[in-house]
């Protein structure tokens, strides 16, 4: 279960820009949170995600309370989550070659050997061909390099994944693949899954519940 | 081509034949960006160009604005404001079209910055953000694009400013702000106020609504309807099928640097659907629809193989496909069919 418990966040002290939110979501559950862009949606993925930490509140993580955030998390709990953003030039090193991106958390964990066999079967859920494993981010699409980004949000097999607006960038078959990917490794993992975004119609179709960011507390 | 007679009275806005991008890239390589792209705008129409990210939309939209890089080469023309009645004004080194038009793709550097961009074509960035002077306010950019284009005098620039903040709905009170001070929504009513003030007879909206809400997009594409109106043409280029559907009359998707079919917005989206098996693919993948992806991806475009680009992802692909099919009727592919059961089945999935 992962719990998020009337949490309460922002960037500058006394300036909160969520107050007191609390959602949870099951094991193996699929959560959609919709909401408009600016309520504070993505805040809250990050602090569910421990990349943020909260100014009040509480986030257990499969019964343990999370008591560090970013590098301070345990490892333990650190891995236990894969995270895919809206924009992946933002979140991709560019210096890196689509291999070592989906490889990185495997480095990143001292598990460095098990690399170049990593990156080759998730960059195979994902659907890149190894011609484009050699290549760094400025010399692939957007659709290829968010692919990428998603088989390194699951190179380490988590038990949740955490999607921002994964797909706002993407076209509709783009869309459809990448969807059909975490679901794919969600029904042999049993992950759970979260995943904030503003098209309705797309969270409707792709999670068990969606929950407005108006009445979130479920 | 989807119009077969061009009279006096519907001259078009744009007439792009023929044109063809390539990147002359290290050892002799080519990167086929735009092949032989075919299609017309007359003034109060909206074509929307729909394909997927890296097909070469925006080299497209590059190629019109003479934005082109140095290792582009390009082939075929594409003629602005061709026929009687329009401005010419295009001058030496003009590169004139059929009808004293502009050939965009003939026309040199001085005469695209001087009398073409911002006048003949207002862009709507694909990023608003960037495209605005980060260190400037809303105001001074506004005022000095009054000036440059409509050579206002000083005491008239403030209140021009405001009149064309207005026209693309701008608050008056953000006037006074930077761009990083400015949600997503205002940015890109800022640039589209820019875009707007040379008052140019074709606008071309890059991506203007990746990123934004579904209210945002929606208001968006309604204000580009609304500038566009039965005066200009709208050339709006998108990977979003649903603000495509809202305010276009044609659409043309692209796949692999080809235009692949144009249709009317209403077939197409409609009971009709596309004709290309890549344009039906791609509706079918709609979450409101089948929700399920055509498989693999498309070809790199510095290896583009000869026969149709799409064959290896293809359900309907044979022995003809070997040979690239030839946009005729305005669909580019040996196995057209008409009726489109499977299109008619997802609208009620
Ligand atoms: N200056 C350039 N040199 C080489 N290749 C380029 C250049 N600019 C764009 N391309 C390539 O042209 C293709 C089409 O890109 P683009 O028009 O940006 O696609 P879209 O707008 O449809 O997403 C891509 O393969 C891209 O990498
Ligand atoms: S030409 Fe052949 S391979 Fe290409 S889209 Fe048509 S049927 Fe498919
Ligand atoms: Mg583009």
């Amino acid at each position: 279960m992962l719990e998020l418990d009337a949490i309460t966040a922002g960037y500058e002290p006394r300036k909160p820009v969520i107050a007191g939110i609390s959602l949870s979501v099951r094991p193996g559950e699929s959560v959609g949170l919709l909401g408009p862009s600016g309520c504070g949606k993505s805040t809250l993925a990050r602090v569910a995600a421990l990349l943020h930490r909260p100014d009040a509140g509480r986030v257990v993580i499969d019964g343990t309370e999370a008591t560090g955030w970013r590098h301070r998390a345990p490892r333990s709990q650190r891995t236990a989550f894969g995270v895919v953003f809206q924009q992946p030039r933002l979140s991709a090193d560019p210096r890196l070659t689509l291999s070592a991106l989906i490889a990185e958390p495997l480095r990143a964990t001292g598990r460095a050997a098990e690399a170049a066999d990593g990156a080759r079967e998730f960059a195979a859920r994902v659907g890149l061909g190894e011609d484009l494993l050699g290549r760094r981010p400025h010399e692939v699409s957007d659709g290829q390099l968010q692919r990428a980004c998603v088989a390194r949000a699951l190179i380490l097999r988590p038990r949740w994944l955490v999607c921002d607006e994964m797909t706002a960038m993407l076209d509709a078959s783009t869309t459809a693949a990448l969807v059909r990917v975490v679901e794919d490794y969600r029904a042999d993992s049993g992950a759970g899954l979260l995943a904030v975004g503003h098209d309705r119609v797309l969270l409707e179709r792709w999670c068990d519940r969606t929950v407005h960011w108006s009445e979130p507390a479920a | 081509m989807t119009t077969s007679t061009v009279d006096a009275v519907t001259t078009p806005v744009l007439d792009v034949r023929g044109l063809s991008v390539r990147f002359r890239m290290r050892g002799g390589r080519f990167i086929r960006a735009v092949t032989d792209a075919h299609f017309t705008l007359a003034a109060g129409e909206r074509l929307a160009l729909v394909g997927e990210s890296g097909c070469g939309k925006s080299v497209l939209a590059s190629a019109l604005l003479g934005l082109l890089p140095e290792n582009a080469e390009t082939a075929g023309s594409a003629v602005l404001g061709g026929g009687p009645g329009a401005g010419g004004g295009s001058g030496p080194g003009g590169g004139s079209g059929p009808g004293g038009g502009t050939d965009l793709l003939a026309a040199d550097e001085r005469t695209l910055a001087r009398s073409i961009r911002g006048r003949k074509v207002g862009l709507v960035p694909q990023s608003p953000a960037a495209h605005l002077t980060p260190v400037r306010t809303v105001r001074s950019q506004l005022e000095e694009t009054v000036r440059e284009l409509l050579r206002t005098p000083r005491a008239a620039l403030r209140k021009t400013a405001e009149e064309v903040a207005e026209r693309a709905s701008f608050p008056a009170d953000h006037l006074d702000r930077y761009p990083h001070e400015l949600s997503g929504g205002l940015a890109q009513r800022a640039a589209t106020a820019l875009a707007l003030i040379g008052d140019a007879p074709l606008l071309l909206a890059d991506e203007p609504t990746t990123g934004l809400d579904r209210d945002l997009v929606e208001r968006t594409v309604d204000e580009l309807a609304r500038h566009t109106g039965d005066s200009r043409a709208l050339l709006m280029i998108t990977h979003d099928l649903a603000a495509a559907e809202r305010i276009a009359d044609r659409i043309a998707v692209m796949y692999a640097g080809r235009i692949v079919e144009i249709a009317d917005a209403g077939d197409f989206f409609g009971a009709r659907g596309p004709r290309h098996p890549y344009a039906r693919g791609l509706l079918d993948a709609l979450p409101e629809r089948h929700f399920t992806p055509t498989p693999g991806m498309p070809p790199e475009l510095g290896a583009l193989p000869e026969g149709c680009a799409f064959a290896e992802r293809c359900a309907r692909v044979s022995e003809k496909c070997r040979v690239q099919p030839l946009f005729e009727d305005a669909v580019a592919c040996h196995h057209v069919s008409l009726d489109a059961p499977e299109a008619l089945e997802a609208e009620h999935a």
